[in-house]
């Protein structure tokens, strides 16, 4: 898959430098993911997991690249089947704020995708959503059917977007950086519901987070990403067991552990994450990468199998 | 005499829907150098409390009762131009957003000539650039930037333009309000070594504000946690890791995803944070509580010293 955005520039840039230059988000990525399981896109600003979550929940169009759900080829999906699509593909967002319309009671809010779909309406509707809300643990679900969003804490709002998410019996759902915004008391309850639905409902998570404490517990298998490329690929207890690439390394190094008699040794990356309008020639982690040599700028590495399901984008490796 | 010594501050927010009681009762000494961790959630009342010893609640709050002792002088009983003396050369602050927090119109090194200037007004504008420059090689800036814009700037480089101007007067204490929550986690490590370098090189007292236990965990020698206003647990961080009394603490470790365990459960804490314009009956925590009792949902109990340096606020420890 490639997502690439064009930069906006202003009339006189355009005439000045001709070009169009790209914000390459998604840069060549390519990756499956199993049913039933937990795949997690890890990384920090700019490495494109928000965008991929994107691509794959059919908001916005790919620059190049396919997708294939089901079996099908949703990229040469006409509208209407690609409508029916998007029923067993959902996203829930990260901030629990503003995906919800203020104006629109609880109940309302849940029950949309019912009544936009003629799936059900008034009375129908009503027991299918109370069903829904005692199912993500919003009890007794006649007392949230009537209320506001603003009413509720961030935790709850929540549970809303996620029951609004699985009231169309979705396959698959992307969750970007669902509890990122959340107080940390309550993130275990969200992500210990998703798990439960995922049993209960047989569902498919693509889990979006930058928090690899959090990617750690929940996934099944992970992607770590940098500047639009997928840099490692594994199960979760490779990935963190014997993690090869040097930014994953580095990246499991800075988590901060909750324990003061953990001693842990922070590996140091250069400089910062370059612009993705910009990206470094050959292997693009190379202008920080404490273990650089002569191949890195000249040539991009590919994603090579180092061990049983586990694949790494490194030259040293 | 203590460096800092908060006594019985009571905070309120009057809003339109009522009143918020932000921080309730909150009595704490800091001593010189000390490292000390605030940590909370949602209405726990942590920045209203790093808020307060800068004098800088934003309306519709006020103080409605108690002293902060800074050295000796109580702030709260002080002229806004002694205040404006205090910050920034006794009490550094370093802002959570640093977005919001630079000057957009104004270029960094301005910023830092200003602050040195205001401080000590007999500083010639040669000198505070020198005084500038110096500051930029500890944060790690490049002088050559030295009349950059804020927004030229990444959000990790900002961060040190702040850490930069709260130290740059060398103060005795340092308040930190989630100072990393911002940034990515790589950039976030560097931005804590280079706080706690800056504490050591200057000798420093640090009150780190944050939500984030593996932060307070890994920086603070003592650790206090807030919940609904006023403090639930006390203790040296070690102290607290091995032996948490209050089960909001209890809890909070057992919820909070730790990379170094293999295969750790995580537990939930039932129930939402507190509505601090709806708080319960008896201790705000008791809806939430896994070892609730009669007494709980009808007084609130106070501090119990349960060992020395380790208090918790529990009717299961004592609390009458």
């Amino acid at each position: 898959m490639k997502k690439y955005f064009p930069v906006q520039k202003s009339f006189l840039e355009k005439i000045i430098t001709g070009k169009t230059s790209y914000v390459k988000a998604v840069d060549d990525i390519s990756f499956s993911v199993k049913s039933g399981e937990v795949f997690t896109l890890a990384g920090e600003s700019g490495c494109g997991k928000t965008t991929t979550g994107m691509l794959l929940a059919l908001l916005i169009p790919l620059t190049s690249g396919e997708i294939f759900f089901d079996g099908q080829n949703l990229t040469k999906l006409r509208s209407e089947d690609l409508r029916a699509m998007r029923k067993k593909i959902q996203i829930v967002f990260q901030d629990p704020y503003s995906s919800l319309n203020p104006r629109m009671k609880v109940g309302k809010a849940v029950g949309h995708p019912l009544e936009i779909n003629d799936v059900a309406s008034g009375s129908g509707m009503r027991k299918i959503v109370l069903d829904m809300l005692e199912k993500v643990g919003l009890s007794p679900p006649e007392k949230f059917y009537d209320l506001y969003p603003h009413q509720l804490s961030g935790g709850q709002r929540q549970r809303i977007a996620l029951a609004r998410s699985i009231i169309m019996n979705p396959k698959f759902i992307v969750a970007d950086e669902p509890v990122s915004m959340i107080d940390v008391s309550l993130r275990t309850t969200i992500i210990n519901l998703m798990l439960d639905l995922r049993k209960e409902l047989g569902l498919t998570y693509v889990f979006i987070t930058h928090d690899l404490a959090v990617a750690k517990y929940i996934s099944d298998r992970i992607a770590i990403m940098y500047l639009g490329k997928i840099v490692e690929i594994g199960k979760k207890r490779r990935i963190f067991e014997d993690p090869l690439h040097p930014y994953t390394k580095a990246l499991i190094s800075a988590i901060p552990v909750p324990d003061p008699e953990s001693k842990r040794n922070v590996i140091d990356l250069e400089g910062e994450i370059p612009s993705a309008i910009n990206i470094p020639s050959g292997c693009r982690f190379h202008t920080r990468c404490p273990f650089v040599f002569d191949k890195c700028p000249i040539e991009e590495p590919s994603l090579k199998e180092k061990g049983k399901n586990h694949r790494v984008a490194c030259h040293l490796c | 005499m203590s460096l800092l010594n908060v006594e019985s501050l009571t905070v309120d927010y009057q809003t339109r829907a009522g009143r918020v009681r932000a921080v309730d009762v909150v009595s704490f000494v800091i001593e010189k150098g000390e490292t000390v961790g605030l940590v909370g959630e949602s209405g726990s009342g942590k920045s209203t409390l790093g808020h307060s010893i800068v004098r800088l609640i934003p309306p519709p709050g006020i103080v409605k009762n108690g002293k902060i002792w800074i050295e000796g002088k109580n702030i709260l009983n002080i002229t806004e131009e002694e205040m404006r003396s205090i910050r920034g050369s006794k009490v550094g602050y370093i802002f959570q957003d640093p977005t919001t927090s630079l000057n957009p119109v104004k270029n960094v090194g301005d910023h830092f000539i200003e602050l040195i200037q205001q401080h000590q007004p007999k500083c010639s504008n040669e000198e505070a650039l020198n005084q500038t420059r110096k500051i930029f090689q500890d944060v790690g800036i490049l002088p050559e930037r030295i009349n950059d814009y804020p927004h030229q700037f990444s959000g990790g480089m900002r961060q040190r333009i702040m850490i930069g101007l709260a130290t740059a007067l060398n103060p005795d204490i340092v308040i930190a309000d989630e100072p990393t929550t911002a940034l990515d986690v790589i950039i976030q490590a560097k931005i804590l070594d280079l706080l706690l370098e800056l504490r050591q090189k200057h000798r420093m007292a640090l009150i780190l504000i944050t939500h984030d236990l593996g932060i307070i965990f890994e920086n603070c020698e003592r650790i206090i946690v807030m919940y609904a206003g006023k403090f639930v647990e006390y203790a040296n961080s070690i102290e607290l890791h091995r032996r948490p009394l209050h089960p909001y603490t209890k809890g909070l470790l057992q919820t909070i995803p730790n990379i170094e365990l293999a295969d750790q459960k995580l537990e939930s804490i039932s129930g939402s944070p507190p509505d601090m314009l709806n708080l319960p009956n008896g201790c705000p925590f008791w809806p939430r509580c896994p070892k609730v009792m009669k007494v709980c949902k009808r007084k609130e109990p106070e501090i119990t010293q349960v060992r020395k340096n380790h208090g918790v606020r529990c009717f299961l420890y004592g609390g009458k």
